[in-house]
């Protein structure tokens, strides 16, 4: 077996997301609680115990790279489980951050549903579900992808074509445009 | 009651009957909504997926305005109320990261306003008692599962209202409306609504998970206050039940649309109509079985009443109390020494008889004690032993 020693910059990364999600993974002690209560472990490559134990080996990268940090619904079960108040699930959000900065995304799907979701929200201040869908199927090439749904909830006023949008849209508009400035997605 | 109401973005679309129902229980229940002026989306679970600054600013402009109104505000979207939840926690308790928000708001931020949940109102604030006696059509019959998903109670040192692994508020309103509400185990399970557009794979198994539980558990719907929930059960229902080669036929209700159904609000009016899977046909299964269950419940009732007239009537005498009865009996034989001729007539009617009987208990000391008896236990039954003593008299003598 070939054994990668961690070296001070992996060490640094992992320091600096720990403190980002607020927890440290050296509490762990791999009972595995995480894992089995997770409900979407079935899917995963690594499951939450793993997730962390690359973290405790310095495997920063390749927890970064995981699949599952994508896959978590962000249900938080692992955090109310974890007998050592370890806060998993706020470790998932901060990798799937750090991917992001660091353009390691596993899963383009997911990354891309946020972003499709998030302009919407700059845009108008409100979620526009019609045009979240629309963006998302034509980014993720699946241009039919949930169309089924599309009139019937016309039809019972779930949907609306056009967006809803709050007055002050600049307010929002500007937050964003703060956050990114300092250094944001 | 009055509270500043944040409805979120679903409330107006994809979960427009539950932002309906909610506004239906509030008017029934007496609580003014001030709905937030100008109100931002919080940014759900792609704003925290994606920046952490942002996942709370978002959320903070909100608070910030609930801040300025000074009510409480109420959020009962389950992913809004945890997003705002979790931004309250870190303004109250990092004052540096209140700062940069503040300032990335542009707005000023003390970091006294307060999310709550519609189950806390309702069970907590509003209270049980107070909704039951606005039900005037009792959901008896009903069998439900309450859903309270992830984001409500979790994590609880944001949440705190309920139990993170065995949650109860839900299922004492349920219950307030007449229904009963089962146990089972996917009470607080995520149904993967964050994944289903992305990752429908995922986001499915984890659907057909919660619907198959609850089937097993014998429910015959779910009651559920997250409108990311409700949806994803209801709309995606048909096709899970399509991937997984099984039927669900699992109506899918919100808490407030009960509450208010139950109250005698229209369905139009709460927006059972507007559900994918047909929502109606049980409510008006559960109002046949409520007629059934109440006339059942009277009759019995009834029945009831009755047999314990009957006990009443009967342990009257037999649960007497001994001394009592020995007292009576011995003022009753005080009686026929002192006035034997009034205690005869009181016997028997005929006088002649009566002349007879007055004589047979001067000579029997026992059968006045027996008569004395008998009267105070039951006067039919003395009349006709006296009677008895009498024709028994004129026998011996014709004799």
């Amino acid at each position: 077996m070939k054994l990668i020693p961690a070296c001070e910059e992996d060490q640094q990364l992992l320091r600096r997301l720990e403190a980002e999600a607020g927890t440290n993974v050296n509490l762990c002690y791999q009972c595995g609680k995480c894992s089995a209560g997770c409900p979407a472990a079935f899917a995963m490559d690594y499951p939450p115990r793993q997730v962390i134990r690359l973290l405790q080996l310095g495997m920063v990268k390749q927890a970064l790279k995981a699949e599952s940090i994508w896959i978590c619904a962000s249900c938080e079960t692992c955090s109310t489980r974890c007998p050592r108040g370890v806060d998993i699930a706020s470790l998932m959000d901060t990798l799937r951050r750090e991917a992001l900065r660091q353009g390691l995304i596993t899963d383009k799907k997911v990354a891309a549903f946020n972003q499709a979701f998030l302009n919407g929200v700059r845009l108008f201040g409100r979620t526009y579900e019609a045009g979240l869908l629309l963006q998302h199927n034509l980014k993720t090439m699946q241009p039919f992808k949930d169309a089924q749904y599309g009139l019937p909830m016309m039809k019972r006023g779930k949907i609306s074509i056009l967006p809803a949008k709050i007055k002050n849209r600049d307010q929002v508009k500007k937050i964003f445009d703060k956050v990114q400035q300092l250094g944001g997605e | 009651m009055k509270l500043a109401y944040y409805p979120g973005c679903s409330l107006e679309g994809s979960g427009i009957e539950y932002g309906m129902s909610t506004e239906r229980t509030a008017d029934i229940l007496g609580i003014e909504l001030v709905e937030l002026d100008d109100w931002n989306c919080c940014g759900a679970t792609s704003g925290h997926n994606t920046n952490k600054l942002l996942s709370l600013a978002l959320p903070a402009r909100n608070l910030a305005i609930a801040e300025q109104m000074g009510l409480p505000m109420l959020a009962p979207c389950a992913a809004c109320y945890n997003r705002h939840r979790n931004t309250e926690h870190v303004i109250k308790n990092d004052p540096e990261m209140r700062e940069t928000i503040a300032q990335l708001i542009e707005m000023e931020l003390q970091g006294t306003a307060e999310t709550v949940s519609i189950l806390e109102v309702l069970a907590n604030q509003v209270g049980i008692e107070q909704i039951a006696s606005k039900v005037t059509r009792p959901l008896l019959g009903m069998k439900a599962v309450c859903y309270y998903g992830c984001l409500l109670v979790r994590p609880v040192e944001h949440t705190g209202f309920d139990d993170p692994e065995d949650p109860q508020t839900m299922d004492r309103i349920v219950r307030a409306l007449g229904a009963e509400t089962l146990d089972w185990s996917h009470k607080t399970e995520c149904c993967g609504a964050s994944l289903v557009t992305s990752r429908p794979e995922v986001g499915n198994r984890m659907l057909y998970q919660i619907l198959r539980n609850a089937k097993e558990a014998g429910a015959e719907c779910i009651v559920t206050a997250c409108p990311l929930c409700g949806m994803n059960l209801d709309m995606r229902q048909g096709q899970v039940e399509k991937e997984f080669n099984t039927k669900f036929d699992l109506p899918v209700y919100y808490v407030t649309e009960l509450v208010a159904w139950a109250a005698g609000e229209s369905r139009q009016a709460v927006g059972i109509d507007r559900h994918f899977v047909e929502a109606g046909r049980y409510l008006d299964e559960v109002a046949v079985r409520a007629e059934k269950i109440k006339a059942e419940k009277e009759a019995q009732a009834q029945a009831k009443a009755k047999a314990a007239a009957q006990a009443k009537k009967a342990g009257d005498q037999a649960d007497e109390d001994p001394e009592a009865r020995q007292k009576k009996i011995d003022a009753m034989v005080k009686a026929f020494e002192k006035n034997p001729d009034k205690m005869v007539k009181r016997l028997i009617e005929d006088e002649e008889r009566a002349a007879i009987l007055l004589e047979v208990i001067r000579e029997d000391s026992k059968k006045t004690a027996r008569l004395a008896e008998l009267m105070v236990d039951d006067a039919e039954k003395a009349s006709k032993a006296a009677e008895a003593y009498v024709t028994a008299e004129l026998k011996k003598r014709a004799k």
